[in-house]
């Protein structure tokens, strides 16, 4: 069998705007029907890597292919198969958002239903409320709906949820892992960790323009430092036999009377090893908390906690 | 994971890809019917479009505020169209590209199938669909103001708007392409008040102090009005040298437009 090319791959991109170099020698791949997050500090790169995806910005070097071609060279053909999300969307400011949507399906040779997507997106009770008028969340919504309204093989959104209430945040990530269901690829750019980790089945971690850290989010928040277990129990048991117990390289410690703490990989096994240890010495386990390092931590730790500009 | 809402919101297979570009047609209709619409429905662009040469059109006709030779709508109504022209194609123009600049529309309609060429048409389109609808409104109040225009100098007269909304619409698509929608705004409501008063709209060139007349000539205002007055009045063509001016300050506003408009 044939594999199937990836919808975006980018190998040794570089782009420099005078003499700061926004995209350093970047490498990244997104699979067909896959969501892949590209995080990174404010000036990281990402909106220009998106941009030269999108052909409206050229590299200086590099290879970059878009569903088999080169964004610079055929634009018109391209754009018909991907849709984008710009940064901040993009209406004329007078416009409705039905209106709007309607121009873009218009571009468009199966376009979804409009009047469908209004009303799924919650644009209907803002229908005659010009554009400059509505909230953020209404206007990254409509930003939303004109990507994917023309029924693209592929999504560039960039930073989808800025601006949006809880809410519109939950119905935008279920809008994503519809996409990437129906078999739609996704390469989207975000600052929330917590976005990445609940949507990307790959997240791409940049800085300066380079890639610091690349794989799945449970590979990204589970290598490295260690995890952690606590418990409570009764004070006082045998943390010998718990030590025995596990396999070797783990660590068990009761750091305060009645509090314990085993260091590891904890996995299914090394839970119920602990629990029939409580249990063999008559005790219940108590509040039992798995740490695991979040996205968050992962990326502060590569990207620094300074401010950015 | 499978929650029950997403499945309820969006089925599966909803967004099934089903790429591919819009007809050329569909795409033009959509875009140039949409900035008409929003061109007809901004009370600021009706306001410069359609109130005030209205109120021009009647006021200077009822009222002797300039001096003009009798019948004064002969001469008053088809300085109002010119000046209708150059609200629409320049003034107009200018300001909503800015704006729509400053709020991405360009960039948001750049990243469709739609092709360069086909935004620049179906923007063009809107600015003559506005122009059509002054024209009529405006033709039917001069005509019940007794204005009787020479029926010979009409072709002409078609061919000279459309001139207009070539030269004033290059130039309003360069100032509103290539700077700030505030500055944008300032100037290009500025080059209407000045070309209104002094550039052969109001006042017949005729009628303008030597040098200035000289000037407002070489001017696409002047260089309109001037060239309807003379069709619609005498049913002559209008002279080569308005059509020239005309001609020129296109060439010229494109050029430097194609070179230096930018998306956002």
């Amino acid at each position: 069998m044939i594999p199937t090319p990836p919808a975006v791959a980018v190998n040794g991109l570089v782009k420099r705007y005078g003499r700061t170099t926004a995209v350093d020698g970047l490498d990244l791949e997104v699979p067909v029907a896959s969501v892949l997050a590209l995080l990174g500090p404010n000036g990281a790169g990402k909106t220009t890597t998106v941009e030269i995806c999108e052909g409206f910005v050229r590299a200086d070097a590099g290879e970059v292919r878009v569903l088999g071609t080169d964004p610079s060279g055929a634009p018109d053909a391209l754009r018909a198969r991907i849709g984008v999300m710009p940064q901040g969307g993009g209406a004329y400011p007078g416009v409705h958002a039905s209106e709007m949507l309607r121009v873009v399906a218009a571009c468009a040779a199966q376009p979804l239903d409009v009047g469908w997507l209004t009303s799924v997106l919650g644009l209907q009770a803002c229908a005659r409320t010009p554009y400059k008028r509505l909230s953020g969340g209404q206007q990254q919504r409509l930003a939303l709906a004109c990507a994917v309204v023309g029924r693209p093989e592929l999504v560039f959104l960039d930073e989808p949820t800025a601006g949006m209430d809880p809410q519109g945040r939950r119905l935008v990530w279920e809008l994503i892992g519809a996409l990437r269901r129906d078999g739609v690829a996704v390469l989207l750019t975000t600052h929330l960790m917590e976005e990445a980790e609940a949507l990307a089945d790959d997240v791409v971690i940049i800085d300066h323009g380079r890639v610091v850290a690349h794989g799945s989010p449970a590979q990204l928040t589970a290598s490295g430092s260690q995890q952690e277990l606590r418990f409570r129990a009764k004070p006082g048991m045998d943390l010998d036999g718990l030590t025995a117990a596990l396999p070797a390289a783990y660590h068990a410690a009761e750091p305060i009377a009645g509090r314990y703490l085993v260091q590891g990989r904890i996995d299914p096994g090394v839970l119920s090893i602990i629990t029939s240890w409580c249990a063999a010495q008559g005790a219940l386990a108590d509040d039992v908390q798995v740490a695991r390092r979040s996205l968050e931590d992962v990326f502060l730790e590569l990207t620094g906690r300074e401010l950015r500009p | 994971m499978t929650d029950p809402a997403t499945a309820d919101r969006f089925p599966a297979g909803t967004f099934t890809p089903r790429p591919g570009a819009g007809s050329a047609l569909t795409m033009f209709t959509a875009q140039a019917g949409t900035e008409m619409r929003l061109a007809l429905r901004n009370g600021e662009q009706v306001l410069l479009t359609l109130l005030i040469p209205i109120v021009l059109l009647v006021g200077l006709t009822t009222l002797d505020i300039v001096a003009l030779p009798e019948p004064r709508i002969a001469a008053v109504a088809p300085g109002v169209l010119a000046l209708a022209v150059m609200s629409t194609a320049f003034t107009g123009q200018a300001i909503a590209l800015g704006f729509d600049r400053r709020y991405g529309v360009i960039r948001r309609l750049a990243a469709t199938a739609l092709p360069r060429w086909l935004l620049v048409a179906g923007r063009l389109a809107a600015v003559l669909g506005v122009v059509a609808v002054q024209m009529a409104v405006l033709g039917v109040i001069a005509a019940v103001l007794g204005w009787r225009p020479e029926p010979a100098g009409v072709g002409w007269a078609l061919l000279l708007v459309l001139l207009g909304c070539a030269a004033f619409g290059s130039l309003g698509i360069l100032l509103g392409g290539t700077l700030r929608a505030e500055i944008t705004l300032a100037v290009a409501n500025v080059v209407w008040f000045l070309l209104l008063l002094a550039g052969g709209i109001v006042v017949p060139l005729a009628q303008l102090p030597g040098p200035l007349a000289q000037v407002a000539g070489a001017l696409p205002s002047g260089a309109l009005a001037e060239g309807l007055r003379d069709t619609l009045g005498d049913g002559r063509p209008p002279t080569a040298a308005a059509i020239l001016v005309l001609l020129a300050w296109t060439a010229a506003a494109s050029a430097l437009a194609i070179r230096t408009v930018k998306l956002r």
